[in-house]
């Protein structure tokens, strides 16, 4: 153990440097600090298809000095929610614009701290260029700071299978479809018929998204909520709405006609590529889902056609700036560059998210689009029609949770785990809950 | 430490460098040997301190409040996540599913891992291959294996399903049975872990002396005899190491049950919570959908407890096998 003291000392400072470059390297790096003049990189994190591609070139060539990087295409929306919280919570990590989910919004209002107050930067003169129910969802409740600017809203329709409508001897022309399900109970005979002919595929995915339409529409219709009424009082017992909603799916899952897939699992991706269901209930957004997991063979096999009941709204997003974004100015620039009625069209045009502006709505770019995947379907007019008069669902605090909830209670009767009245008895105790967690 | 130290700057013990003239020099060189040795070992606890001690007691101070991961106040609750805790079916559910596939998984896998080692540890062809063979499954990336799992064991589109119609049997829906799932996500740890165990075993199997069997045979034992009169006594400690370290990974499980069920809301693990484990319960409450981190963190403490309580009876398992060797 004979060491001379030199080289002693020199190990001491290497583990010491050792060590501490191990903790700085631990420390993450702090992004570009790159203010001023040079040329700064604004981060847009998304969930799903936004279809900001081509914008984003429009904007680079007109601002040399910004480039724009988009993170979290294609991911799923229960990936990415948790992460943006995450981010929010550390104060570190989230992009200069962030994409929020309407369910997710009054979360996320809940806190303002967290965003920068768009109505403090000029956003209060684009009022007119948003439906102004979508407006309004983007304020939070006291209208004194504005969280984020609308993107696209989910008017809804029924996307079907024109082969195994064939198949099972249905009319396969879209508007003969849309006339054989004026109502649900319509939609519930023709997949009885549809079920008799044993084609081999199921009627619908999953009652669980069928049950999400329905709410949402009876919901709207009713008193424009369900599961929460507009004072943030838990109503999931006590909402004819809901109840409705409830017993109307209960017919479907009765009648067999559902194919029992989990929506968004594998399996559910899987049964879109071997043709496994006839119809799905279709937002305007799940158009390009429905591409996405069909895949190119089945172009020209799908087709659109109108929504059982009343028009209603599922989804829709917003474009929110993280006060923790170096970028403040930048960012709100883009993201109003990206909310434009222009920008929105540009969206509809890329990926199919149906515009949230009124002006986009009556532009010639939306109302004549067609959709060649969709055998050549108006979308434009198809969903347009609807989403200027729809009638818009409030979202309580602890809606996603209690959502979830609800939901996975028609599953375990879907999946026969349940009977029909301890699934509702399920549905209305969880749903508490969720609330008070 | 501190009487190492003593002892070698007691007068008497070599002392390196001793230039009259340089009591600097001198000073210097004794607060070296007074501090480096806390310098060498230093590396080890500060990133122990960060990533270990920090995280656990500051866990602790989060289960204490009413922690919504977005809000900025955090009122101070006492043990109110934790008595809510004790009256939660679902974190008690979750609790049963963990020891349920920990036990699921680990039975089988160590008797296969034994099977096998014993296998290896036979005069074989390619012998080296074999043994290296064992552990691929191990070095493969846990969600990999997960997503490969997940495709055979599904309902309508999977291979395990298929199989079992070519011999006539229904189809099973793996995902909504407690057994299903927990048999599933078994598989999928025992393919992962067996021949990590199994390499362990056969570590042990070569240090028992040969002449054992070799008398033993003489005495007439046949291999089979051998085996479970020689070689399983002697690997004793071996099995309880093989054990702990299974218990280790077992109660913590995550990726493979989070995988296992894909779609929407897989943290659930199941519309009836089948096979939703204690971390799976932790990650629900702390983030999506719930965000409430205090919960979150309480449940996180919870499961440190079962894990010390578990690691209370196998030390125990140790010395009552220690003292019946």
């Amino acid at each position: 153990m004979h060491v001379n003291s030199r080289g002693r000392r020199f190990a001491a400072v290497a583990v010491a440097v050792t060590t501490a470059t191990l903790l700085a390297a631990c420390g993450g790096d702090d992004g570009d600090s790159g203010s001023g003049d040079g040329p700064i990189t604004l981060t847009v994190d998304v969930f799903g298809q936004f279809g900001y591609e081509e914008l984003y070139k429009q904007y680079e060539a007109s601002h040399p000095n910004v480039k724009i990087v988009e993170r979290g295409t294609g991911s799923n929306l229960d990936e990415y929610s948790p992460k943006l919280t995450q981010w929010l919570a550390a104060g570190k990590g989230a992009g200069d614009i962030v994409a929020i989910e309407e369910g997710l919004l009054v979360e996320y209002k809940a806190n303002p701290g967290n965003f920068v107050n768009l109505l403090d930067h000029g956003a209060a003169e684009l009022k007119g260029n948003f439906m102004e129910w979508k407006w309004s969802q983007g304020l939070t409740a006291d209208g004194k700071q504005l969280i984020g600017l609308g993107t696209d809203v989910g008017g809804m329709a029924m996307c079907y299978r024109k082969d195994l409508f064939e198949k099972a001897g249905l009319p396969t022309e879209r508007e003969a479809v849309s006339k054989l399900w004026p109502t649900w109970q319509d939609y519930v005979k023709v997949g009885e018929q549809f079920k008799a002919k044993n084609t081999g595929a199921a009627f619908l995915d999953a009652a669980t998204n069928t049950f999400n339409t329905i709410v949402l529409q009876y919901g709207g219709a009713a008193g424009g909520y369900h599961y929460y009424d507009t004072s943030d009082n838990l109503v999931v017992e006590s909402n004819p709405a809901v109840k409705q909603a409830w017993d109307t799916t209960m017919d479907i899952i009765d009648s067999g006609l559902s194919g029992k897939y989990q929506a968004w699992s594998d399996d559910w991706v899987a049964a879109f590529k071997q043709a496994k269901f006839a119809t799905i209930a279709c937002p305007a957004w799940m158009t390009g889902v429905i591409e996405g997991n069909a895949g190119a063979d089945a172009a020209g096999k799908w087709d659109i056609a109108s929504v059982p009941g009343d028009g209603g709204n599922w989804g829709g997003s917003f474009l929110a700036v993280p006060k923790q974004s170096k970028h403040q100015a930048e960012a709100i620039e883009l993201a109003k560059f990206l909310t434009s009625p222009q920008g929105q069209i540009g969206a509809f045009k890329a990926k199919g998210p149906l515009p949230s502006s009124p002006q986009a709505l009556d532009d010639p770019a939306i109302t004549g689009a067609t959709s060649a995947y969709f055998s050549g379907a108006p979308t434009g007019q198809i969903f347009g029609a609807g989403a200027k008069s729809l009638k818009p669902v409030y979202m309580g605090p602890k809606n996603q949770a209690v959502r979830t909830e609800v939901e996975n209670a028609v599953r375990t009767v879907e999946l026969g785990q349940r009977s029909p009245a301890d699934g509702w008895t399920d549905a209305v105790n969880n749903a508490k809950k969720a609330a008070d967690k | 430490m501190a009487t190492s130290l003593d002892i070698r700057t007691e007068p008497g013990t070599p002392v390196t460098h001793r230039r009259p003239g340089s009591p600097r020099r001198h000073r210097l060189s004794r607060l070296d040997t007074k501090f480096s040795p806390y310098l060498y070992v230093a590396p080890f606890f500060l990133l122990f301190a960060v990533f270990g001690a920090y995280p656990l007691v500051y866990t602790l101070w989060v289960s204490l409040h009413e922690w919504d991961l977005l809000a900025q106040e955090h009122p101070f609750v006492g043990l109110a996540n934790y008595s809510a805790l004790m009256s939660d079916g679902d974190f008690w559910n979750s609790v049963y599913n963990t020891l349920g596939i920990f036990v699921l998984s680990t039975v089988p896998q160590l008797l296969l891992a034994l099977w096998l080692a014993n296998l290896l540890n036979r005069q074989l062809r390619a012998r080296t291959f074999f043994r290296m063979g064992v552990l691929i499954p191990n070095i493969t990336s846990t969600a990999a294996v997960a997503i490969v799992f997940g495709q055979l064991f599904s309902r309508d589109f999977g291979l395990v399903n298929w199989a079992l119609g070519l011999v006539g049997a229904g189809p099973i829906d793996w995902n909504t049975s407690k057994l299903g799932s927990w048999v599933a996500i078994s598989t999928m740890v025992d393919w992962r872990w067996t021949g990590y165990n199994a390499l362990i075993f056969l570590a042990a199997m070569q240090a028992i002396p040969r002449d054992l069997y070799e008398s033993a045979a003489i005495d007439g034992a046949r291999p089979s005899r051998q085996f479970w009169s020689i070689t399983v006594p002697l690997l004793r400690p071996t099995i309880v190491f093989c054990v702990i370290i299974s218990t280790i990974g077992g109660l913590q499980l995550f990726t493979e049950p989070l995988l296992f069920n894909s779609g929407t809301n897989a943290i659930r693990g199941g519309t009836l919570r089948e096979s939703q484990t204690m971390t799976m319960y932790m990650f629900e409450n702390a983030f999506a959908p719930n965000y409430n981190f205090g919960y979150g963190a309480a449940i996180a403490w919870m499961l440190f407890a079962l894990i010390v309580v578990v690691a209370i009876v196998n030390v125990l398992i140790i010395r009552r096998a220690a003292r019946s060797a």
